[in-house]
């Protein structure tokens, strides 16, 4: 062998050096890959429990109460001997709605939609009413609101069992 | 009196119109417009005027807003580009008109330099005069540090960042999905297909007006009209609740405003037809799926017998159609804002079942 193909690298190493190099590389953005995947999950999430006791269905008056809006982003409405638990998020594009006692309306700050009290759109942008929440009682006759069950008017859910109780 | 009556006209049915108007007027007394003494006036005009309204309190108070200074300063270097850029093509298209060509084209003008130093150090010296200017903004400018963002809560009203504005007040007159993804979708990608849709080569290298009208005045009614004035309403004239006030109205949080939205399909069959709407939804929304169809397909043989010909010559069949595709879009926006001004149109096709709204 010369001096010169001592420095070089044969075909053989070549390959081996490009397997190596390519492995390495790989293995670096799979490793980033998977530590920004685990950043999507943390460790602690503050999220309000998606399921909470609303006390007894006496203690809410005729109309809009809005003593779980802040913390659980739901409205109370009774009408007609029937409670319902309503989201608080817009179905435009998922602000806040106000609730405005003077006028009797809801209306997001986003883009002016505005809900009748019993969540039915009628100003601006919104597309559909008010999603509802599973509304039940529990053995103690307290009121039960689950937000993972979510009933939709425009699919006439509204008076699908779990979407009100007679009160 | 005239503040109410400033009030009054500035509702965007009105200050809408009136500046679609002002832009046609514009361009087409471009022999007006292009001239250093309309621009002057212009200027003097415009000091006065805004000098006059900031002496009202309440205008005061929504213009001096940190959020609200940076389109301040927006509308003055905007407005001041296109008037210079019409001026200089105007300038040009007199030049040409007697057959003496472009300014650029003049032989003192064709000198060429070295981008280093000229072009470099220019860009330098911009460079820092950028990062003293925001240095010397954000000491003066506080950064408003609120509570601790509530889910369950927002603030009222609750404003994008400025340069957003105009896309929230598109979103008014739209489903998220048309006004947050595709119409924004259909700009990037319309701005990007510039180059490929326009292969004109008037205009390459030099001002000029005449030579370039419609693709001109096209891009300044998406930009001016629809991204700009439309910034300025969702600023200066939208308060809580997203009402419309007018630039010396208090921010009445209770303002009433009388709006009930119908559907297309609540017009025809209950209105119209005094039956209630159908439970099959196709059937429900037929007259909007017509005219959703009717929109995109229907003005293509009368654009065609008007234009199409001479362009599908110059530009070649898919650059044509690309073109039609992305106006009618744009105009989508103007035609929808109309539609609920005059007849309180929610939606033209409403098929909330499937997240689908136009």
């Amino acid at each position: 062998m010369s001096e010169e193909a001592k420095t070089s690298l044969n075909r053989r190493e070549f390959f081996s050096f490009l397997a190596v190099g390519w492995i390495t590389f790989g293995a670096a953005v799979a490793g980033f890959a998977s530590l920004i995947f685990r950043f999507l999950y943390p460790n602690v999430v503050f999220e309000p429990a998606m399921d909470f006791v609303a006390g007894y269905p006496d203690q809410y008056p005729e109309g809009v109460d809005e003593r779980w809006k802040n913390g659980f982003g739901v409205w109370i409405y009774k009408k007609d001997g029937r409670l319902v638990a309503m989201s608080n998020i817009c179905t435009h594009l998922g602000c806040i709605p106000t609730w405005l006692p003077a006028e009797s309306k809801f209306k997001c700050p986003c883009h002016g939609s505005g809900y009748y009290p019993n969540g039915i759109n009628f100003e601006g942008p919104a597309p559909r009413p008010l999603e509802r929440y599973k509304i039940s009682l529990n053995a103690e006759g307290k009121i039960i609101v689950d937000k993972t069950k979510v009933f939709r008017y425009e699919k006439g859910e509204w008076s699908n069992d779990g979407a009100f109780i007679e009160v | 009196m005239i503040k109410e009556a400033i009030n009054y006209l500035s509702s965007p049915l009105y200050s809408f119109t009136a500046f679609i108007f002002l832009f046609w007027l514009a361009l087409k007394r471009i022999d007006v417009v292009g001239t250093k003494k309309f621009g002057l006036g212009l200027l003097i005009f415009t000091v006065t005027v805004f000098g006059w309204m900031i002496t009202d309190k309440v205008f005061f108070s929504i213009i001096s807003l940190p959020d609200n200074i940076p389109i301040i300063i927006l509308n003055g270097l905007v407005f001041w580009s296109t008037w210079y850029a019409l001026y200089k093509g105007h300038q040009n298209d007199l030049r040409i008109a007697k057959g003496e060509g472009p300014i650029e084209g003049t032989p003192e003008n064709r000198e060429k330099v070295w981008a280093w130093p000229n072009l470099v150090y220019t860009e330098l010296f911009c460079g820092i005069l950028c990062t003293v200017f925001l240095i010397v903004w954000a000491i003066f400018f506080k950064a408003p540090l609120e509570e601790p963002a509530n889910p369950t809560w927002a603030p009222n009203p609750a404003k994008a960042p400025w340069y957003f504005l105009g896309l929230q007040e598109m979103l008014v007159y739209f489903d998220p999905w048309m006004a947050g993804v595709v119409l924004p979708g259909l700009i990037v990608v319309g701005l990007i297909a510039i180059p490929f849709l326009d292969i004109n080569p008037k205009g390459n290298g030099y001002f000029t007006f005449a030579e370039r009208k419609f693709a001109i005045a096209g891009f300044l009614f998406g930009w001016i009209v629809l991204w700009v004035f439309l910034i300025q309403i969702g600023t200066f004239l939208r308060g809580p609740n997203w009402t419309f006030y007018g630039p010396f109205e208090y921010w009445d949080a209770h303002k009433v405003v009388a709006e009930n939205n119908i559907n297309l399909s609540e017009i025809f069959w209950i209105k119209l037809f005094n039956t209630s709407l159908p439970k099959n939804i196709f059937v429900r929304e037929i007259f909007g799926i017509i005219a959703v169809f009717g929109y995109m397909f229907g003005f293509l043989p009368l654009i065609m017998k008007k234009w199409g010909k001479n362009y599908i010559n110059r530009m070649g069949t898919i650059r044509y159609y690309l073109m039609i595709f992305l106006i009618l879009g744009m105009m989508s926006l103007p035609i929808k804002m109309y539609l609920r001004w005059f007849i309180n149109l929610k939606y033209v096709l409403a098929m909330p079942e499937f997240e689908l709204n136009l």
